[in-house]
């Protein structure tokens, strides 16, 4: 099913686009502010606020100290007292040192104190590898957020749903997490933007339900999985395929909190093979919590075992061809889906 | 400024409003706990980090917030909770683990939340530092009357997280003020053995900020201090590092006997109640009758509270699935 789109002939990157739903919602609501390193006067080090500080000045678009620890627990405290704080956190790697914050307060202040206070927080963090930047900072760590009850988790896959899923993040009164791959987000220094995730994009406004996935492409053989980059490589292993006569449909989740399982099941059903694939690590990832989708409501949907392409269970390597090795991409993808159908 | 009688015969009320609570959660707490001690076993289980020697850090700051102003407390959170204003009958209820409790019971004794007084507590260590300051920095963007307070243990402070919310509540000149509650033991290890540092008064120097050192675990000199460093911060001058020396007089938590405390060290230990309690007496700032009836009706209020979380509901139990998302 075609993503609605008007044809305004505007196309952004994910990086404008979702800048563009901040703006609008920051001129809306005045207790909307960015925190964060290098926010302001550079504009985010992924151009993710860019002229943000202009526009709304220093009170609006805080640069802080080196001290993750410290502003994400200030922007959780300033959430409880009414302020929709949005924290930028560059590289998702550097998210250890917030790990206390996020996952024993922020995430839980809600149910601990029995509904009294929300903590409408929305992170922006960028994620992924693929640019040899080795182990520390080429992470996903996705399916380590999404494990801890408390967060929702938008992964846009391309610019329209970069906006529309930042609109859903920046309206919703619970700690949200609006993390873009790096590849796909437009980034100057990244090479050009895939084709494939930059959208035309409504100016009006618009929001993407959470839990709500997009068939990017419809088949009959094979269904495969992904979010963020995985979805690219989907859809040029979908072309490969097709080109030998295999129909692949894609699924992109769009948000890994909450997961549309659904639409998952309603697809592997209609295809009976399932190819998951993810960026993020294969141990207990999302790969297996979308495998365990099929498991639990009807394993005899599948005509064949599922197949899971993730990172292997290695830290991120620095060299070209041992990343290159250890990176899903669409020739893996296709390799797998074969699996699925018997052929090599 | 000095308190005023009105103010020390309150703050003698909440003092002793947090160690009856004790007391009788105390005693409570044992119940279904013997011969064979099981912390999970019982009508209060779980942790339990009680105030005993505590009570004067939260009456001496307390005592000048108003509605306006926000606390959060740490893991040991019962006489800040009090001093604050919390409603005794559901913090009662919450220890209990009932419908009625703050929270529901979600939350427990070392998470209770009270958003009609702005407060909150954190059970890890130094964590409600970060909350605290962004309550702050929340008054001011909104351009809202109201400072907030957040407790630490002298343990606390050798946390990153104090020290990073310091830096930048006094950058942004934050209505900020960090207690540390100087007990002398973060759990069994003693403030020399952890801290490098006599004390923490020194850190408002590397963070350019106001600092004091109380001694004594005397609420009227505490009132003192905390009265100075929260009107800095009402008059926008910035955060104070305020640290209070005080006294605990029981284990880190019950059912821990504090075997790593000697007994002249122990036998030592004075209990500030009972002192300020003379202390008003002899000053004349209250009456022997009108202190026996202030006493009764302590506790009576205490009686009340923990009756009310006995006597509670529990919650339904799949209710423990609500609640995630706002």
């Amino acid at each position: 099913m075609a993503q609605p789109v008007a044809d305004t002939g505007r196309s952004l990157t994910m990086a404008r686009a979702g800048r563009e739903a901040v703006i609008a919602e920051m001129r809306k609501n005045p207790n909307i502010f960015v925190i964060g390193e290098d926010v302001a006067k550079l504009g985010g080090v992924f151009g993710t606020t860019v002229g943000m500080a202009d526009e709304f000045g220093a009170g609006r678009v805080i640069d802080t100290p080196i001290s993750e620890t410290g502003f994400i627990g200030i922007a959780t405290g300033a959430a409880m007292a009414g302020m929709r704080p949005i924290v930028e956190i560059a590289f998702v790697d550097f998210i250890g040192v917030c790990f206390n914050q996020i996952f024993n307060f922020a995430a839980k202040t809600h149910y601990m104190s029995g509904g009294q206070f929300k903590v409408p927080l929305t992170m922006m963090i960028g994620y992924g590898g693929g640019y040899n930047d080795a182990a520390q900072h080429s992470q996903c760590l996705i399916a380590t957020l999404a494990h801890v009850p408390g967060i929702r988790i938008a992964t846009p896959a391309d610019s329209y749903d970069a906006k529309g899923l930042m609109h859903t993040c920046l309206r919703d009164d619970n700690l949200t997490i609006w993390m873009v791959h790096k590849r796909i987000w437009g980034l100057g220094w990244l090479g050009t933007a895939l084709k494939t995730a930059i959208a035309t994009v409504p100016e009006e406004e618009y929001a993407i339900p959470f839990g709500q996935a997009r068939i990017w492409r419809e088949g009959k053989d094979v269904t495969l999985v992904g979010y963020g980059i995985t979805v690219h490589h989907a859809l040029q292993a979908a072309d490969k395929l097709a080109a030998e006569g295999i129909s692949a449909e894609v699924l992109d989740l769009r948000t890994i909190v909450p997961m549309d399982r659904d639409a998952i099941f309603k697809s592997v059903s209609k295809t009976g093979r399932l190819v998951v694939a993810d960026e993020d690590y294969l141990n207990c990832g999302v790969t297996a919590e979308v495998l365990a989708v099929i498991t639990e409501r009807d394993p005899r949907v599948l005509k064949a075992p599922a197949v899971r392409v993730a990172f292997p269970d290695v830290p991120i390597p620095f060299s070209r061809p041992m990343e290159d090795f250890c990176l899903p991409d669409p020739d893996k993808l296709v390799a797998a889906a074969k699996k699925t159908l018997g052929k090599s | 400024m000095k308190p005023t009688a009105k103010q020390r015969i309150w703050m003698y009320e909440m003092m002793l409003t947090s160690r009856k609570l004790d007391e009788q959660v105390f005693e409570a707490y044992w119940e279904g706990k013997k011969p064979v001690f099981n912390m999970g076993k019982g009508p209060l289980p779980g942790e339990m980090h009680q105030s005993f020697g505590q009570e004067p850090t939260a009456v001496g700051v307390c005592a000048h917030l108003g509605a306006d102003d926000a606390v959060g407390a740490g893991h040991r959170p019962h006489h800040v909770a009090i001093a604050r204003g919390v409603n005794l009958k559901r913090m009662a209820a919450e220890l209990f683990g009932k419908k009625t409790g703050l929270s529901g019971g979600r939350g427990g004794h070392m998470h209770l939340y009270d958003k009609s007084v702005s407060f909150f507590c954190s059970g890890i260590i130094a964590e409600g530092m970060g909350p605290g300051a962004g309550i702050a920095l929340a008054r001011k963007m909104q351009g809202k009357p109201g400072i907030a307070v957040s407790y630490n243990g002298e343990g606390a402070a050798n946390q990153g997280a104090f020290h990073e919310v310091m830096n930048m509540a006094s950058l942004w000149k934050l209505p900020f003020v960090a207690v540390i509650e100087d007990n002398k033991y973060a759990v069994s290890v003693t403030k020399a053995e952890s801290t490098v540092v006599p004390s923490w008064k020194r850190a408002s120097g590397a963070y350019a900020c106001y600092g004091e050192y109380v001694a004594g675990n005397d609420p009227d000199l505490i009132f003192e201090a905390a009265g100075r460093c929260i009107e800095r911060a009402r008059k926008g001058e910035g955060p104070s590092i305020l640290e209070i020396e005080t006294e605990r007089l029981h284990g880190h938590f019950i059912g821990d006997s504090a075997g790593y405390r000697s007994k002249e060290e122990v036998a030592a230990q004075k209990d500030p109640i009972p002192l300020y309690r003379k202390r008003l007496l002899d000053e004349k700032v209250i009456s022997e009758a009108d202190m026996a009836a202030l006493e009764a009706r302590v506790k009576k209020d205490v009686d009340e509270a923990m009756k009310f979380g006995r006597e509670s509901d529990y919650p339904a139990p799949n209710e423990a699935l609500e609640r995630v998302f706002a």
